[in-house]
């Protein structure tokens, strides 16, 4: 078989999360392509967790469909998982000395009790290796790397002593030997390796993609307030940045982490902030000032369910708005949004190059599972992406008289360029007052005028400076689907099976959600008889720009479950909509 | 601090903007005393940033030839942060007023100060807000009534700001008034020397809209703190700060003390982070591979 989900369910802190993240390894050793895909409790302790690996032979382009396998470390995971094993799925649950009080029988579904608990407590004497036990069972039965497993297990754990390395590898074998001496395997899933193709491969999360993205493109400045699900973004910076000769600092809230922002980007640095929907609303008023300043910087919103605390540790796309139309007055913005973990790496760069390049807030919308997932992706080298610089001013380089600098001279790109304290002659004030060209305050109705054509006329060619969107699939179709950010790859499975069926279905995967690529959306639209606009939130907003913006008539298909789509639930809604 | 090389007159940090002040308000002084002092320190027109937010007060950027930035209201403080953090050598001076610093942008304030941000804070007391035309600020008298309280305010207490800087840890802390430019030019130069946060209370009256706090009423209630008065003590600064003699105010620095700023403590950071292995793009990168 070439395509396996696992999912494992149980308490958190019972080390699921790592023994989840060492089988995607292992098995990525192996030649496989992996997606983990997490769910965890907002307390830190306690509380149902979740973790999936998607394992493939090919390219992954989702979390999927359910799963196959599914793995319980208690019976709160069991209950609530129940209804998903379907006939078909393997459950392989702690029984019996666990949690798990009677043994599980469901018709169709192959049920495997393996006393996880029992072996690790009375067997190893150490409660804390069930998890691997579990991992051993279920690397063993599914034919998971369990030799990759094993030689990983000897890296992680040698330096915390060979004692540490032993109970570990014997607790996985514990688990396998358990299953090859008390089940006979009846369930069709065995995954296997894949010869090694010289891929060069690395294993990185979404969040710390978005920090290495940031590396890429020149960050040197991250103001930051802690906020589920984006504070790994700081984490994983407040660790490289310094060593860049950067600054990480972590501000009282979050107005002063993007004022914090502004005034470093001023002053010249690269400068960013990551946040969730909460932090980005506080922010609104310093968004209004960056673009009536023209000040460079990026905005990174790993969104979470919302309103107000909502759901902080669940999936929604529901930023949308905010993102596009949100502060006061007419504020200029860009607004990008990342479909996986390559995705955020580049799109980080190009929201730094398009920051700099039109002296514009930029900002860049994922969410918490994309944030969340580890992804196998092609090793990305640093050397090979553009980084762009602001257009700089130099003494008399205007053709002004050095003392006559104009910060915000209006020119034909509309971008002006811009000085930096300490360059003598270029001495202005950066302002959210409405301005003249030299930055003094102006309250005509002339340079409100202009100024506002100024600041939206410039981002004219953004549309052009991000690369078009790509379409899947091509010739007349009967239903085109244009979806935006981690639902894409949703869209991208949904739409191969539903055109391996024999179904006139094409896609449109745009990256920049603001403004739009309207010429390109327009051309995409003509050539199907029906638009479908999936995504994850209650309003339907992208629908409802792309209508407002294109005038395409949008079927919206919003969800709002706190969970991401997956490409059952778009290829029967592509079934529906087609009949 | 980064003096500039030709000699400038404080005439010379002037821009040719018209300030927006009323006839006779107390921000003149302050414009006139702060254009004193960078000429005393010799500041760069080009190595100087002067920040605000947003009121009457928050408009002296502009009329000084510094670079400057006009934030929003309440955010002075942590902007101009940004500018130091990402530019320590520039010389940094935020201005605003009692309603900009200590209400709207109040809980900046205790972080700047705790952090000992390396940037110095004048601000301009007029106990009211003059921009909006006229209400009670934290600093107002309780009771004052004004527009939004015409039947006097309701609130039992005012901030005292003196108290608030050194509660929070500023480690300058100075008052002084418009009305006595000479003593307050020296003051302004003490804090922009200072390493860390230097906070200057001017008492800056508005004659528009403040019937109460007037030059009358402060003309003779300045009076410079004791001789004897231990700057180092932080428990004498509070006491000091809470109890001028009846009917008077002090003149003079509160406080001072030397610890370390955050610029200097996040060069330090930078050094540890740099001992530790993986310190380029590509080993980034490799710190992901499988």
């Amino acid at each position: 078989m070439s395509d396996l989900i696992i999912r494992i369910g149980g308490e958190g802190g019972e080390g699921i999360i790592s023994a989840g993240d060492m089988v995607a390894e292992a098995a990525a050793r192996s030649g496989l392509e992996i997606l983990t895909f997490k769910s965890f409790p907002a307390e830190i302790r306690g509380g149902y967790a979740m973790y999936q690996v998607r394992f493939s032979k090919d390219e992954i382009l989702s979390e999927g469909t359910g799963f196959q396998v599914f793995c319980a470390f208690n019976q709160e995971a069991l209950d609530k998982n129940r209804s998903q094993l379907v006939p078909g799925t393997v459950l392989v649950y702690d029984y019996p000395g666990g949690d798990i009080a009677e043994e599980v029988k469901i018709e169709g579904v192959t049920c495997y009790a393996l006393p996880m608990s029992k072996i690790a407590k009375k067997d190893l004497d150490m409660y804390r290796a069930k998890n691997m036990v579990a991992l051993g069972a279920l690397s063993f039965t599914f034919d998971i790397a369990l030799e990759s497993l094993k030689e990983l297990v000897k890296e992680k754990f040698g330096r915390k002593g060979q004692a540490v390395v032993d109970v570990n590898l014997k607790a996985i074998d514990a688990g396998a030997h358990f299953m090859r001496d008390n089940h006979k395997k009846t369930d069709p899933y065995k995954m296997g390796s894949v010869a090694k193709t010289g891929k060069d491969v690395i294993i990185i999360s979404g969040n710390e993609a978005v920090g290495l993205g940031a590396l890429i493109a020149g960050c040197n400045f991250l103001s930051c307030y802690p906020i589920t699900p984006a504070t790994e973004v700081a984490n994983y910076l407040a660790v490289r940045l310094p060593k860049m000769d950067g600054t990480l600092v972590q501000a009282e809230d979050e107005i002063a982490s993007l004022a914090n922002v502004l005034g470093a980007s001023y002053a010249g640095a690269k400068a960013m902030t990551s946040t969730s929907g909460p932090g980005l609303s506080l922010m609104q008023e310093l968004l209004g000032l960056a673009s009536m300043a023209e000040i460079p910087c990026v905005i990174v919103d790993v969104q979470r369910g919302g309103p107000s605390t909502g759901l902080p540790t669940k999936h929604e796309q529901s930023d949308l708005f905010m993102a596009c139309h949100g502060g006061h007055g007419d504020a200029s913005r860009v607004v990008l949004s990342a479909e996986n973990v390559s995705d955020a790496i580049e799109l980080t760069v190009i929201a730094f190059n398009i920051a700099e390049k039109y002296q514009t807030p930029v900002l860049l919308l994922t969410d918490g599972s994309l944030g969340f997932r580890t992804e196998s992706i092609k090793r990305p080298d640093p050397r090979k992406y553009s980084v762009v610089n602001r257009d700089r001013f130099k003494a008399g380089g205007n053709g002004d008289a050095p003392s006559k600098y104009l910060r915000y001279k209006l020119t034909a790109s509309g971008v002006s360029a811009m000085s930096l304290p300490g360059d003598a002659g270029g001495a202005y004030i950066s302002t959210g007052l409405e301005h003249s060209e030299s930055s003094a305050p102006s309250f005509t109705p002339e340079d409100h005028a202009r100024m506002s054509d100024k600041r939206f006329n410039k981002l004219a060619s953004v549309v052009d400076f991000v690369p078009p969107p790509e379409v899947q699939g091509d010739g007349p179709a009967d239903l085109g689907v244009i979806s935006w950010g981690s639902t894409l790859g949703t869209v991208r499975e949904a739409v191969n099976q539903a055109r391996a069926q024999g179904l006139k279905v094409k896609a449109l995967h745009p990256k920049l959600v603001w403004p739009l690529q309207e010429k390109q959306i327009k051309a995409f639209a003509s050539t199907c008889k029906k638009i479908l606009v999936p995504e994850v939130n209650k309003q339907g907003q992208f629908a409802e720009i792309l209508r407002g913006k294109t005038g395409v008539d949008a079927i919206s298909y919003p969800i709002y479950g706190g969970l991401p789509f997956s490409p059952k639930q778009i290829l029967e809604k592509i079934k529906e909509v087609l009949k | 601090m980064t003096a500039t090389a030709e000699v400038l007159k404080p005439k010379d940090y002037k821009s040719d903007i018209r300030p927006v002040w009323c006839a006779g308000c107390g921000d003149y002084g302050v414009l006139n005393a702060v254009q004193n002092a960078f000429a005393a320190l010799k500041l760069s027109l080009y190595d100087t940033v002067c920040v605000s937010g947003i009121g009457c007060s928050s408009r002296l950027p502009y009329f000084l030839k510094t670079y400057g930035f006009h934030s929003l209201h309440g955010r002075s403080l942590p902007v101009a942060v940004g500018i130091k953090l990402a530019r320590p050598e520039l010389e940094v001076v935020v201005f605003g007023g009692d309603g900009d610093l200590f209400s709207i942008g109040g809980g900046h304030f205790p972080h700047v100060a705790r952090k000992n941000s390396d940037v110095t804070c004048i601000m301009m007391d007029n106990h009211i807000y003059g921009l909006t035309k006229g209400q009670v600020s934290p600093t107002s008298t309780p009771g004052m009534v004004a527009t939004t309280t015409p039947f006097g305010a309701p609130d039992t207490g005012s901030v005292n700001p003196l108290a608030y800087a050194l509660t929070y840890g500023a480690s300058f802390v100075a008052q002084s008034f418009s009305g006595n430019p000479k003593a307050l030019s020296e003051i302004v130069q003490q804090a922009i020397m200072h390493e860390g946060f230097s906070y200057v209370n001017v008492i800056s009256p508005c004659l528009t809209f403040n019937k109460i706090d007037t030059f009358d009423f402060y003309k003779d209630a300045f009076v410079d703190l004791p001789a004897d008065h231990d700057k180092s003590n932080l428990v004498a600064a509070l006491d000091k700060a809470f109890n001028p003699p009846a009917g008077k105010v002090y003149n003079g620095v509160f406080y001072e003390t030397q610890r370390p700023t955050l610029v200097e403590n996040l060069k330090k950071v930078n050094q540890k982070a740099k001992a530790d292995k993986n310190r380029d793009l590509n080993e980034f990168v490799e710190e992901f591979a499988i």
